[in-house]
């Protein structure tokens, strides 16, 4: 990498050549035009593996332009060796000016997580899809899966989460819960956390989702419906951190992270690693509410 | 039940179904005459042509051939299994009959599928999916027909089991774990789920020994009489003709070679074909 930013006035500005820009660009106007549906796009070749978020990159490279100021997260945190090396990566490549701040951020690259600090409406995130088929796992044919999302036939999701809950009375999708999107399309909202995903619901900003290997783009535009499935009598749930607080800062209201000493005890952190440092230097935040988070009534926010 | 010219719940006219490019001659060098499926100029298969006949609300008729004739053809074409090559059908139930189903939209015919027919394969691997449970696939019928209540959906497919006698406590084991009759048991449960007022039976009790056979027929006569179903019965077997339905059509070669009340087509056959099968009836 640190070759790489002494050639890098050898490269176009942000890597990617216009034409293919532009074709993303499009791509992703056809994403936002139609919410949670999934385009399938070109996926140029990077100088880091497939999978290791070059979807998300793509789309980054794509918009980013010399003014922006870029953020990138993996799991929650900015100091992890993907995160750390994709912002080096597009520093080089643009020359924008990089953060740690949510909150001075006008685009920011995720993996697997939705920042814990409320975006606006002049903020993008991108999400790194590892895979964004939300029926691959019960379908496996990729023209049968296109079918069903041609024909709104989900049935077989739903019987899916049916089994779950019959089998172990919840459903215990971890990660990448299914959302109904705008009310048309399931969409799988890459593997955040359930604690994440009804954040994505009437949200102010524009969500865009990048699947390199799968080469498929789709978005999530502002103010847009996103529904967890559910059943009538058997709901979303998100994560319960109420008996347990971050270490830190004794924080309770965040997604947590679970750390593991030597002697097999175990502690919690908050997993946005920006968040942590603001709550812990007492710093004004604002988080994402919802009516989930509501109803875990147990929650006391005061530190301590 | 009325047998008034116009109270009928399925008709089906000129359905037929070609497989490979039909010749203008296709249709007159095939049938029972010439005793092939096959046309001699463009070597197109006819698996079935001109099927018309009208079916009465909980009226059960036959359809009764040998392999090959292009019976289960008619009801696949009717379930939307497979596509038409030409010909109609209307149902009554889907608004008001007016509108030929066949030639529906993708997701109009799943709704038709879902909510007014129901179809028993002789194979319950094609009508169950083995992936899930046995009240997971009752619960995929229900779901679809819009039924967002797990509560709800346990308590139906409970009572479908429990009708068509497949022990309730293994609700949440999968098919697959299940012996053939059983697995039949549950793919009726499936097709009556939404409580369809048509289903199709496709040679659902060959393959199964004969007293499990027996005990199938039985449900099935049961169930007929309980909700007084309209069914489609496809069989080659004459005794299930004779045990189930009231009147039957005779195919062969893809042409219906003789239709009537069932009784009159055991006792009194008019086709040479219809006697021979008859009179190979052990």
């Amino acid at each position: 990498m640190v070759e790489n930013i002494k050639f890098s006035n050898k490269y176009n500005f942000a890597f990617i050549d216009e034409s293919t820009k532009k074709e993303i660009r499009r791509k992703l106007l056809k994403a936002v035009a139609i919410p949670g549906h999934q385009v399938p796009y070109s996926s140029p070749e990077m100088p880091i593996s497939r999978g290791w978020g070059t979807g998300g990159l793509h789309i980054t490279l794509a918009l980013i332009g010399r003014s922006d100021v870029f953020k990138i997260i993996d799991q929650g945190s900015d100091a992890s060796v993907n995160a750390c090396n994709l912002r080096e990566f597009v520093n080089a490549m643009t020359g924008c000016e990089t953060t740690f701040d949510t909150s001075k951020a006008t685009l920011v690259q995720t993996r697997h997580r939705i920042t814990e600090e409320e975006l606006n409406e002049n903020q993008i995130i991108v999400f790194q899809v590892p895979l964004p088929e939300p029926l691959r796992m019960v379908e496996r044919y990729e023209y049968k899966t296109l079918q069903m999302h041609a024909e709104a036939d989900y049935s077989k999701m739903w019987v899916s989460l049916y089994e779950a809950y019959v089998r172990y009375g919840a459903i215990m999708q971890g990660s990448g819960y299914p959302v109904m999107v705008n009310g048309r399309y399931i969409m799988s909202p890459s593997p955040i956390p359930r604690w994440d995903t009804p954040n994505l619901h009437q949200a102010k900003t524009l969500f865009l989702f990048g699947a390199g290997r799968e080469k498929r783009l789709y978005a999530v535009p502002p103010y847009t419906d996103v529904e967890p499935l559910e059943f009538e009598d058997v709901n979303f749930e998100i994560e319960d951190f109420s008996k347990s607080a971050c270490y830190k800062t004794g924080f309770k209201k965040a997604f947590l992270d679970e750390l593991y000493a030597d002697d097999g005890s175990q502690k919690y952190v908050i997993s946005d690693s920006n968040f942590l440092d603001k709550i812990d230097s007492e710093e004004e935040t604002h988080q994402y509410t919802n009516k989930y988070i509501d109803q875990l009534e147990a929650y006391d926010v005061e530190r301590g | 039940m009325t047998w008034k010219e116009d109270n009928w719940l399925l008709r089906v006219r000129n359905l037929t179904k070609i497989y490979g490019d039909p010749g203008e001659n296709t249709l007159a060098l095939t049938g029972p005459a010439f005793n092939t499926n096959q046309c001699p100029d463009t070597d197109s298969i006819v698996a079935c042509a001109d099927i018309s006949f009208d079916l009465y609300p909980g009226e059960v008729l036959g359809i009764v051939g040998e392999s090959g004739s292009g019976k289960s053809t008619v009801v696949k074409m009717l379930y939307f299994d497979l596509e038409k090559t030409g010909g109609a059908a209307w149902l009554k139930p889907y608004n008001d009959g007016c509108i030929n189903i066949l030639e529906e939209s993708n997701q109009r015919k799943r709704y038709i599928r879902n909510n007014l027919m129901g179809m028993v394969y002789q194979n319950p691997r094609d009508g169950l999916n083995f992936g899930f449970s046995s009240g997971g696939n009752i619960a995929e019928k229900l779901i679809m027909a819009g039924n967002m209540h797990v509560g709800n959906i346990r308590g139906r497919a409970y009572d479908l089991l429990e009708k068509t006698e497949v022990p309730v406590q293994r609700m949440d084991d999968r098919p697959g774990t299940f012996s053939g009759g059983m697995q039949q048991r549950v793919q009726i449960s499936k097709a009556i789920a939404n409580n369809p007022p048509l289903l199709f039976l496709d040679e659902v009790t060959t393959g199964l020994d004969v007293s499990v056979q027996a005990r199938v027929l039985d449900l099935i006569r049961e169930l007929q009489n309980m909700l007084g179903i309209a069914m489609i019965v496809v069989s080659h077997d004459l005794s299930v003709i004779r045990m189930l339905t009231d009147r039957t059509i005779v195919m062969k070669n893809g042409r219906i070679v003789e239709s009537g009340l069932t009784d009159q087509i055991l006792q009194d056959p008019q086709h040479a074909y219809s006697q021979l099968l008859v009179s190979s009836l052990l």
